[in-house]
């Protein structure tokens, strides 16, 4: 179990270096060095003292330090808010306040400088040539910043709202990106700008080369020419190009809606599977303790519950390790839970052997004192647990198709989890007397299984196994007393419909209620769909009592 | 090993309720018999309606301040026990008599309140907030012009008699047929009963349903015609309440001693030996199912006008659930116990969340698990202990001991099963 466990943990550290790789990658490109620092200084000395004519040099000179200063100084420039200081030549930027006066900001440092009167500095000239390579400059700024993620946000910006400084930047800078991703993007800008503005031949071929996009605003530019046409038509009779653009573009957008509609599907398929594997996570402990002990533990989801706050509590206690947090919750959380299922199984669960109904009630007695334990020591309020960097974020697989991380890494671990019991189960010694006290109790105890010890262990790894769910929920959900009531009965009906004590059933019905929950949940709306999933289930237990994969043999009564 | 136990418990009631047919060969009143007196019809009705009677003499002519005077608010509260102690019947006819742990008897009790939710809304007539006589409120809000079909005769009271009955019933009959029907039993049915709750909890959110959504109903004015703020209405509840559980215990009361009663309780100690002699179970199961939750919709229809409000809350899981542990608290198999249960427990419940709220949860989760490990019988259990004492301290008769090692036995053979 253990080397399970540790196998868990290594591969969790290998994701997490490689997340913290692409987050350090990004984080050394942005930051700017020293030596830049200096150049810079002695450029913005020049600008009070240069000649309009030469200006251009000197400003072309500034963008190429390529520094958020340069860019907020150009703005400041544009709009005639960049002034110097007539004593010292220092450059700065001034805002006139109510009374006439000037307050001044050092346009390098950013730190606000003393109020002044207006004799004391003199505005930097600029002209309209001046301003129109300013404007391009500022454009190019974003376009060739050497952060893949602020190029792609300056193109999504001109393709949501062209304008033709923008355009006529990207047509330069389109043969020299390197990126596919960003070379791409801007293609299907300049593409667009084609569909706006083009001759009737370009429009066309726009509108082939575009189909293949998925950008929201595609699509929209798309549906606006469609509907300028057709409100055309009523006044004047459609002309032979309009009409062939007319058909070029209906057959596209039907292209790009069919696309849509498969990563619609998708999407629906991941958030399906994302709540399967968390329904999984939850259900898959009770569904040991039922399937072997016939026991129904109403304090499951509280097991839960203590898992999330194990991770909410090792998050106090080492603040600066937030990264690592969830790596440590994981085992805390096992034993944590684990330990307290042992305990209801020695002190309640072990004297109500074979009274089902009586074992549910004080089960659930024991969750009232264990959610009344918690409010007492945490408080009632939610507790908020921080999310490590590796794991917020998502995966954009095409503009309107992402995979978020924390949901990935969710179907990832829960379906390790899920492979580690099974491992546990059918190759372990204590898998093999589990399996066998869940046939045939008396027969396994005239082998000499102790069965009251296999039960206490049984009960402990799906209590653990509980608060394992608890520190996946924790970055789902808000972590609070009720955390574990909201998954109580999901997780009952997913053991029951899976067929008790089939691990693969509880996986199969997991798995498929959830997809089916999120794909009703656009027709229906999220509570609606939640109500026809439990009354299906209900109908469908009236069908088949023992759920979709019943036990077989002589055991199964 | 269910059925082990459970038959310790048959023999344990049927002495309980069947004294005259005592095996005892000494006609001397033993225990046996002093208990039957005690859960005897008689007794029962007779002390509740004494109480009552004495509740409502203490309220109307003890002055305020007198040490005997009972107030307006005790009143209330105890018109809201007696509605839980219905309830705790209805929950005690099928889990104590039938075997049928009922998860969802909230569901009915909820039901049977919106039903004179409903009609209580329709009273206010033009006196709402928005002055509307067709329609309530909540529907004015949420622009709706007419009522939705199925608050078509809400208006009357003969209609709201007959859906407080129908609502549950017809609920129970159809669940009840279904899953018996497939046998389905044990703790499945359980968690089926649970999740039928949960599902109505969240359709009842919605405010599309058209019973008010979060909310629920409430506001009520007036019931046949008297204002819900007087204090003789109140009282008047109260006595109607009192005497809904009288006739209810009654109608329980007949119906455990009559022959189906009897397949009843056959049915939840060898559900199978009873399909094999010839009855067809799942039909007992059915009709006690549905006349148990026609009684804690009677319940909940008596519970919504003391209170003054219905919402989704009391579909909620946990409410359910605490029914039951008033009737495993109060001892069920025994139909006086779960009055005992519903009281005692409502009762404690009202002073700790007075006094330390924080302790109640702690108090009621303490009180599930000492009385399923310590009091399987739950306090109508505890009595013929005491009482036994008694006995064997005045008479040390031969029976009266060979009867205590018997109980000893029963209780040993349950620790070991």
């Amino acid at each position: 179990m253990l080397r399970i466990f540790s196998a868990f943990i290594c591969c969790l550290l290998a994701w997490q270096s490689i997340a913290n790789g692409d987050v350090t990658l990004t984080k050394t490109s942005v930051s700017t060095s020293v030596s830049n620092d200096a150049e810079l200084a002695t450029l913005f000395k020049k600008l009070p003292v240069t000649k309009l004519s030469k200006m251009q040099l000197l400003i072309e000179q500034l963008s190429a330090t390529k520094t958020p200063q340069v860019k907020q100084a150009f703005n400041y420039l544009l709009n005639g808010e960049l002034y110097y200081i007539k004593a010292n030549k220092q450059v700065v930027h001034a805002q006139i306040n109510e009374d006439k006066k000037y307050a001044l900001t050092d346009v390098l440092t950013n730190t606000p400088l003393d109020v002044v009167a207006k004799s004391k500095i003199r505005k930097i000239k600029t002209n309209n040539r001046l301003r129109g390579s300013l404007r391009s400059l500022l454009a190019q700024f974003d376009l060739t910043d050497p952060n893949k993620e602020i190029r792609i946000a300056a193109v999504k910006q001109l393709l949501d709202k062209p304008n033709q400084t923008g355009i006529d930047t990207i047509t330069k800078l389109v043969k020299k990106e390197q990126d596919t991703d960003v070379r791409e993007l801007m293609q299907v800008t300049l593409l667009v700008e084609q569909l706006l503005n083009g001759e009737h031949e370009e429009k066309l071929a726009a509108v082939k080369q575009l189909k293949t996009s998925l950008e929201p605003s595609v699509l929209n530019e798309m549906t606006n020419q469609l509907s300028k046409i057709a409100k055309s038509t009523s006044s004047t009779p459609l002309s032979v190009e309009d009409k062939a653009l007319k058909v070029a573009l209906e057959k596209a957008i039907a292209d790009i809606d069919d696309r849509k509609g498969i990563f619609e599907f998708a999407e629906n398929l991941f958030f399906g599977v994302s709540l399967g594997s968390v329904l999984l996570l939850a259900a898959i402990g009770l569904a040991i303790t039922f399937g072997v002990m016939g026991v129904i533990n109403m304090a499951h989801g509280e097991m839960m519950m203590l898992g999330a706050y194990t991770t909410y509590v090792i998050q106090q206690a080492f603040p600066q390790y937030i990264e690592y947090s969830l790596l440590m919750a994981i085992p805390a959380a096992f034993l944590v839970s684990g330990l307290v299922g042992v305990g209801i199984e020695r002190g309640v669960i072990r004297h109500l052997k074979g009274r089902p109904l009586e074992t549910l009630l004080a089960t659930f007695g024991i969750s009232l004192i264990l959610q009344q334990l918690v409010r007492s020591i945490f408080s009632p309020l939610n507790r908020q647990v921080l999310t490590p960097e590796w794991m917020s974020g998502s995966w954009q697989i095409n503009p309107i198709f992402s995979l978020t991380f924390n949901r990935l890494y969710i179907i990832i671990f829960s379906l390790m989890v899920f492979v580690a019991l099974l491992m546990i189960l059918k190759k372990t010694s204590l898998g093999l007397h589990v399996r066998a006290v869940s046939q045939n109790r008396d027969m396994a105890r005239a082998l000499s299984i102790k069965s009251d010890w296999v039960d206490a262990i049984t009960f402990g790894l799906g209590s653990g196994i509980a608060g394992i769910a608890g520190v996946v929920l924790s970055q789902l959900t808000n972590v609070g007393p009720n955390l574990g009531q909201a998954y109580i009965i999901d997780s009952f009906l997913v053991v029951v419909f899976g067929g008790v004590g089939n691990l693969w059933g509880t996986l199969v019905a997991a798995m498929s209620l959830g997809a089916f929950n999120k794909f009703l949940e656009p027709v229906t709306g999220s509570v609606l769909a939640n109500i026809i999933v439990l009354v299906g289930l209900v109908l469908f237990i009236q069908k088949k009592p023992k759920g979709l994969f019943p036990q077989k043999g002589r055991s199964a009564d | 090993m269910t059925t082990s136990t459970i038959k310790t418990d048959t023999s344990m009631n049927h002495s309980n309720n069947s004294a005259p047919n005592n095996h005892l060969p000494n006609n001397k009143p033993t225990f046996v018999q002093k208990l039957s007196e005690l859960g005897s019809l008689r007794v029962v009705i007779g002390f509740l309606l004494i109480s009552a009677f004495y509740v409502t003499f203490c309220n109307l002519v003890f002055a305020e301040g007198s040490f005997f005077h009972v107030s307006d608010y005790t009143v209330s509260l105890f018109g809201k026990y007696l509605c839980y102690a219905l309830l705790a019947l209805a929950v005690d006819l099928v889990w104590g008599y039938c075997g049928i742990l009922s998860l969802g008897h909230g569901a009915f009790f909820a039901l049977g309140g919106y039903a004179m939710g409903m009609y209580l809304m329709r009273q206010i007539g033009d006196r709402g907030v928005y002055g509307n006589p067709d329609l309530p409120d909540f529907m004015v809000f949420l622009n709706w012009t007419e009522l939705p079909w199925y608050w078509a005769g809400s208006s009357s009271v003969f209609w709201m008699i007959a859906m407080v009955f129908i609502g549950p019933g017809l609920l129970a009959y159809i669940f009840g047929s279904l899953a018996f029907r497939s046998r389905v039993s044990g703790v499945y049915l359980s968690i089926m009963t649970q999740a039928v709750t949960y599902a109505l909890m969240l359709a009842f959110f919605r405010n599309e349903m058209g019973f008010g959504g979060n909310n629920g109903l409430t506001d009520f004015k007036e019931i046949l015609g008297f204002s819900l703020q007087e204090p003789s209405t109140k009282l008047g509840l109260f006595v109607a309440t009192a005497i809904a559980l009288a006739i209810g215990y009654m109608v329980s009361d007949f119906i455990v001693k009559s022959k189906m009663g009897r397949v009843v309780t056959a049915i939840r100690d060898a559900e199978s030996r009873v399909r094999f002699v010839g009855f067809k179970p799942e039909h007992y199961k059915l009709w006690i199912y549905v006349v148990s939750a026609m009684l804690a919709g009677v319940a909940g229809a008596l519970y919504v006008p003391q209170v003054g409000i219905i919402n989704p809350g009391e579909f909620s899981p946990l409410n359910s659930i605490e029914m039951v542990v008033w009737v495993a608290i109060g001892g069920r198999g025994t139909l006086y116990g779960a009055l005992i249960g519903a009281v005692v427990v409502s009762y404690a419940k009202t002073r700790f969340t007075a006094i330390m709220p924080e302790a109640w949860l702690f108090a009621l989760g303490g009180l599930f698990v000492l009385v399923t490990l310590y009091l399987p019988k739950g306090i109508a259990g505890l009595l013929p202990n005491i009482l036994n004492k008694k006995d064997s301290e005045n008479e040390a008769s031969d029976t009266d001991q060979s009867k205590e090692s018997n109980n000893t036995s029963i209780e040993k053979s349950e620790a070991s099963s």
